[in-house]
């Protein structure tokens, strides 16, 4: 960072994280994203070739969610050098937090008519447990959002850090936590639906929820969110603060012995990084329609951790790559060939950790980089070199 | 088959009862329309003639005895008729057969009474197994049964249980007298269904006392206190056991991983897969055995120790090759390497075997258990399991420090260049470590296999717990993974008593993250590969 | 490299300079009491791991403005006696005060180096994926909280004290460069310029010549013999020409407990040191 003039103000600074191509690319990005997609969905007739479905609309949109997941991981793990297999768990509950809004909206329309969502009335619940209160305002169920996953992490990791439990320990202990949660949430008696969890959502905001346009305006909303992720990653990465995180990533002793405490440099990236998915599911929940406890299953989590590594740690645009890559990968074997999923991802994984380190990112600058010959090799390497990040 | 069984009993009955035939007019009444008087004919029946009821009352709980005009006779195989009362059969058969359709009410009556009748088997163990069951449905009816059961019975054990019975069936007694001795008798019981016969004597229903004698009531109570107390020791001996078995299963999952983990620092997120492919091996065998050796079929578990072990292995053994070897020494990509090879085992296990689960039968001789108290059982399968673990404890011991390899195992974890410097082949060593491990998972895999579901899916469910007790227990100290895993068995088994398995599940997992939080130093006794600079 | 080079400390005099040190005086709290003059006492240290005593009862002063250096065989302690003032070990007895105040038993490592004592490892540990430049800057005397990080940004007086550190430890070409790629001379040197960004009041140096040419190790002698004085400087050192180049007071560890302490010349006479340096 070369010295620069003082007392700029924040927003203007926030805005020069990108530069003019990544404005560039934000700008063709939002524009697909809200005025392409509805046009092309809405304006145009079904078996027009540039129709986009419902189908893509919903998948795409899935996707958009799972990227800022991947950028979340991406933060804590490419830059911060800490593997959380946790980050199902913060997906969930910001899909919980936001279901639960979406379970009150359904009112008197669910199989039972009554005012209580239909899983209580099955388990003969007469009145809502005080956690629902407030659950039929949508500015609570934003708060929930924001809040519960974020107060969760921020307990969890400062306790996890001031013990300075790292590394391999602290993806196992995040991956217990999950699980505990998990199991948790199976149980009728814990209040959130369940095996079932949420579904049959109607409405959000009194507009129908399986309506074009609210599909439409979900999907420009989880464009927006993406871009404004990838915005403040952007700035942290580049700020002082990223180039301490990645000082403790690198090494962690020397960074307290010249003053800074590592604890709440971690804890903060951690607790942001938990909200970004907070943020993430419970955009997803609603284009999707149900959340579940399988949401917070050990794969899940773990699978997060794969879309960063293909796509490439310690970059930002790498995990947005990856979470695309694999989820359509995904949704194209789910259907053509179900039966050979697991192997491709299975595989996936050996080969982005075997021969893929920096992911396809990494592997197209090097590629680039050979092509421009040696000179260029020495220029801007990506941020994270291959030695220590993972370790 | 029932036929065939009823058949050879009347022949053996015949034989030994054909001197002595039951009044026919006794027989009569079982063919009455009315329940009432047909139970009361069955108990006469009983208390007449004890050896010659059975036959008759098997037949009717069998739905062979029937009526033909007067007389009441019992169907036999392939079209034969016998009299009932005589037990001979009838040439020709006769004409107009009516079989004696019994309701659930007479049919329960029947069950009791076919048991009291065991009672006076020549044989001890029959008699044994009806005083038990006598024991546990006694009531007034069956008083005189007992009374002349106790007479003629001469084992001392089978003479308690017996008198336990006629107690029991006392309390309905009018005597005050008769219900106190009853009542005290009873006190010596440790069957939690004895508490609960005494219960309601110590209750009141409306404003009256269920029991009118205050000395009964206040000697039930009494009875209670000593049975409760009896029978909570035997719960929590049972609980101990229920945890010792679940930690010995939870250490034959985290043995192998104290090798591939806690020794050699490799994070192996596909070990409940070696499980599986443990689990697989009995299975085949057991199919093998089924389809070539069916003589042999009880000892198919003896011949997938070794199968397992070497499958198991052979797995793990190309795991490290191909993929674990390049990554020593970057803890988070090997957890996710293996995580990719976990995924593409279960799905091999899912093309090769099915979705479903199979189905492994536990060999005859691990069937059944040992009784230590009325309500305290101890299953052979788990005991042998627990046997099991303990044989693999030791000789895993042994491997590491006895033999050469496990010395060099120890010297390469401690200093990877000097053992090379010295000449032992690192490479080579941490393969066959490697091996080991996976070997041992597979042996894990063998005896889960006799007690959990065996299916594509099953790895999954013992990985989170077999990396906590690794965790627990120290990294690197086999003594720390036994401790670890036996306390989270009996722990989580007490823990379920109190708060039901899936809270007592998450419970534990909290604990446990409580725990590493407050003693990260007991994590970080680390070894080799992850000593920090 | 003369002192005309050095960075400008931070503008105040050392504290043992003005006068007031024998009368009484007021300190705000975390403030370093140098009134006598010391500026670390380590008294009655003991560290045993798993049974073996690493430190015995090691007592030892050190003065403000001195520079010491330690000697002593392998395992003589002097690393762990480094990590008992730095935070990283946590002494089993005795105590450890900086200046007549700061008991150093009682924080962690991060607040022991904002209280003014830096250190330099053994192995030198820059952050190789930082340009020269930003492990510069990461060292910085600053607000080192999470909320000022968030918002930092360089002023052009701080931009000059990087340029002007970047210039004594002759980085200035290499400024841009990934500090991994860096000699390992040159990262000794990038580690010792880290160390005065803090502008720390006590440095602890563990071996910062080793892997120098011999003309590096002249210029480190004379850069240390500048900033004693303004620093207290605690130099752990095998190569004995450096230690005689320095020219402090010497103090030998054995068996982690003092063993002699004196002049170099007095400390190589002493009939003791030499038994554990030739061997009994």
């Amino acid at each position: 960072m070369r010295p620069s003039p003082a007392r700029t103000p924040f927003i203007v600074r926030l805005g020069a994280s990108f530069d003019a191509r990544g404005w560039r690319l934000s700008g063709l990005f939002a524009a697909f994203a809200l005025i392409a997609v509805p046009v092309m969905h809405l304006a145009l007739p079904a078996d027009h070739p540039l129709h986009l479905s419902t189908w893509f609309i919903t998948l795409v949109g899935k996707i958009l969610c799972y990227a800022i997941v991947a950028v979340a991981m991406d933060l804590i793990w490419g830059y911060g050098g800490i593997l959380s297999l946790g980050h199902g768990l913060f997906f969930a509950l910001g899909g919980y937090g936001f279901g639960m809004y979406l379970m009150r909206q359904i009112g008197r329309d669910g199989s039972y008519q009554s005012d209580l969502p239909d899983f209580m009335v099955f388990l003969d619940w007469k009145e809502l447990p005080w956690f629902w209160v407030g659950s039929d305002s949508f500015l609570w169920a934003v708060l929930l959002v924001l809040v519960v996953p974020a107060l969760i992490a921020f307990v969890f990791g400062y306790f996890a850090f001031r013990s300075r439990i790292k590394g391999v320990y602290f993806s196992i202990i995040t991956q217990a936590l999950t699980y505990a949660a998990m199991l948790l949430f199976f149980r009728n008696e814990t209040g959130f639906g369940g095996n079932n969890g949420f579904t049959d959502f109607k409405r959000i905001l009194g507009h129908p929820i399986t309506a074009p346009e609210t599909r439409v305006v979900l999907f420009a909303l989880s464009a927006l969110a993406l871009i404004g992720t990838l915005l403040l990653a952007r700035y942290l990465v580049r700020s002082k603060f990223g180039r301490v995180l990645t000082a403790i990533r690198d090494a962690e002793s020397r960074v307290m012995f010249i003053g800074y405490n590592p604890l709440w440099y971690k804890l903060f990236v951690w607790t942001l990084s938990a909200m970004l998915c907070a943020v993430a599911g419970a955009l997803y929940v609603p284009q999707v329609g149900i959340i579940n406890p399988s949401e917070m299953s050990v794969g899940n989590s773990i699978e997060i951790a794969i879309w960063v590594a293909v796509g490439g740690r310690g970059t930002l645009i790498g995990p947005v790559i990856g979470a695309f890559l694999v989820n359509l990968a995904k949704s194209w074997f789910t259907v053509s060939f179900p039966e050979y999923w697991l192997f491709f991802l299975g595989t996936l994984f050996i080969v982005a950790t075997l021969y893929l380190p920096q992911g396809v990112v990494g592997l197209w600058l090097r590629l680039r980089a050979r092509r421009r010959g040696k000179g260029a090799a020495a220029g801007e390497p990506p941020a994270a070199v291959a030695k220590g990040v993972g370790a | 088959m029932h036929k065939l069984r009823l058949l050879l009993a009347i022949c053996l009955l015949g034989i030994s009862c054909a001197q002595a035939a039951i009044d026919p007019e006794l027989l009569k009444p079982l063919a009455d329309d009315d329940s009432d008087r047909r139970i009361a004919a069955i108990l006469a029946l009983v208390e007449a003639a004890p050896e010659e009821a059975q036959p008759v009352l098997k037949a009717m709980a069998e739905d062979s005895l029937a009526l033909a005009g007067e007389r009441v006779v019992i169907l036999g195989e392939g079209g034969r008729v016998f009299d009932a009362a005589s037990k001979r059969e009838l040439t020709p058969p006769p004409a107009g057969v009516e079989t004696i359709g019994i309701n659930n009410r007479v049919r329960r009556e029947l069950a009791s009474a076919l048991a009291a009748l065991r009672l006076f088997s020549a044989e001890r163990a029959v008699r044994w197994q009806a005083a038990q069951e006598v024991n546990q449905n006694a009531d007034a009816k069956m008083l005189p049964l007992l009374e002349r059961a106790l007479a003629a019975e001469q084992d001392a054990a089978i003479r308690a249980r017996l008198q336990l019975a006629r107690a029991q069936a006392s309390l309905g007694s009018s005597d005050a007298d008769v219900r106190l001795d009853a009542v005290r008798t009873l006190g010596e019981s440790s069957d939690p269904r004895v508490r609960q016969l005494l219960l309601p004597l110590t209750q009141k229903q409306g404003d009256d006392w269920l029991e009118p004698d205050s000395a009964v009531r206040a000697a039930a109570g009494t009875s209670i206190r000593s049975i409760e107390q009896r029978l909570a020791w035997a719960d929590n001996l049972g609980r101990a056991f229920t945890g010792l078995s679940l930690g010995s299963i939870l250490l034959l999952a985290a043995l192998g991983l104290a090798i591939t983990y806690g020794v050699m620092g490799v994070i192996n997120m596909a070990h409940g897969e070696l499980l599986m492919v443990g689990a697989y091996s009995a299975w085949a065998m057991q199919s093998v055995f089924r389809a070539h050796l069916p003589g042999a079929l009880d000892w198919y578990l003896l011949a997938a120790i070794p199968v397992g072990f070497l499958s198991a292995a052979l797995v793990g053994v190309l795991m490290e090759r191909i993929v674990i070897r390049h990554l020593y020494g970057r803890p988070l990509e090997t957890l996710l390497a293996t995580w990719g090879i976990s995924l593409f085992l279960m799905q091999v296990a899912r093309t090769l075997f099915g979705a479903q689960n199979v189905e492994v039968a536990n060999p005859g001789w691990m069937a059944g258990g040992v009784e230590l108290l009325p309500n305290l059982l101890l299953p052979w399968n788990r005991i042998i399991i627990v046997a099991f673990s303990i044989a693999v404890l030791v000789a895993m011991w042994a491997i590491l420090n006895l033999s050469r390899l496990g010395m060099f195992v120890r010297a390469v974890t401690q200093n990877r260049p000097m053992a090379g410097c010295v000449g032992v082949p690192t490479g080579r060593i941490d393969t066959l470590a490697f091996g080991l491990g996976a070997g041992i998972a597979g042996l894990g895999g063998v005896a889960l296999s006799q007690i959990a579901n065996v299916g594509p899916d099953m790895g999954q469910g013992y990985i989170v717990d077999s990396f906590m007790v690794v965790v627990l227990g120290g990294v690197g100290q086999l003594a720390g993974a036994v401790w670890a895993a036996l306390g989270l068995g009996v722990f989580t088994k007490f823990l379920e008593g109190w708060t039901g398995a899936v809270v007592a599940k998450i419970v534990v997992l909290v604990l446990i993250i409580v725990f590493i939080q407050k003693r990260p130093q007991g994590l970080f006794a680390l070894k080799g590969r992850f000593v920090e600079s | 490299m003369n002192a005309a080079d050095l960075p400008p400390t931070n503008g105040d005099n050392p504290d043992w300079d003005s006068g007031t040190a024998e009368l009484g005086h007021i300190l705000k709290p975390g403030q370093l009491d140098l009134s006598h003059k010391v500026i670390l006492y380590l008294d009655d240290i003991t560290v045993s791991f798993d049974g073996f005593r690493a430190l015995n009862k090691l007592s030892l002063t050190i003065d403000a403005g001195e520079l010491r250096c330690i000697i002593g065989p392998n395992g003589a302690g002097k690393t762990t006696m480094m990590d008992v003032i730095t935070g990283k070990t946590r002494p089993d007895e005795g105590t450890v005060f900086f200046g007549q105040t700061i008991d150093l038993t009682r924080l962690s490592e991060p607040e022991i180096a904002h209280m003014g004592i830096g250190r330099k490892f053994q192995k030198p540990t820059i952050f190789e994926n930082h340009t020269v430049f930003e492990n510069l800057e990461l060292a910085m005397k600053t607000d080192k909280r999470v909320w000022r990080s968030l918002f930092a940004t360089l002023d052009s007086a701080a931009g000059d004290r990087i340029a002007e550190t970047l210039q004594l430890i002759r980085l200035t070409t290499d400024a841009d460069r990934l500090a991994g790629l860096l000699s390992h001379g040159q990262k000794q040197w990038l580690e010792i310029g880290m160390l005065l960004m803090q502008e720390p009041k006590l440095l602890l140096l563990d071996e910062p010549v080793a892997g120098m040419t011999d003309e590096e190790t002249e210029r480190t002698g004379e850069l240390f013999l500048s900033l004693a004085g303004r620093h207290s400087l605690v130099v752990v050192e095998h190569d004995m020409a450096f230690v005689k180049q320095l020219g402090g007071k010497v103090t030998v560890l054995h068996e982690g407990s003092v063993l002699a302490e004196g002049s170099l010349e007095e400390v190589q006479a002493d009939q003791r040191v030499i038994e554990v340096y030739l061997g009994r």
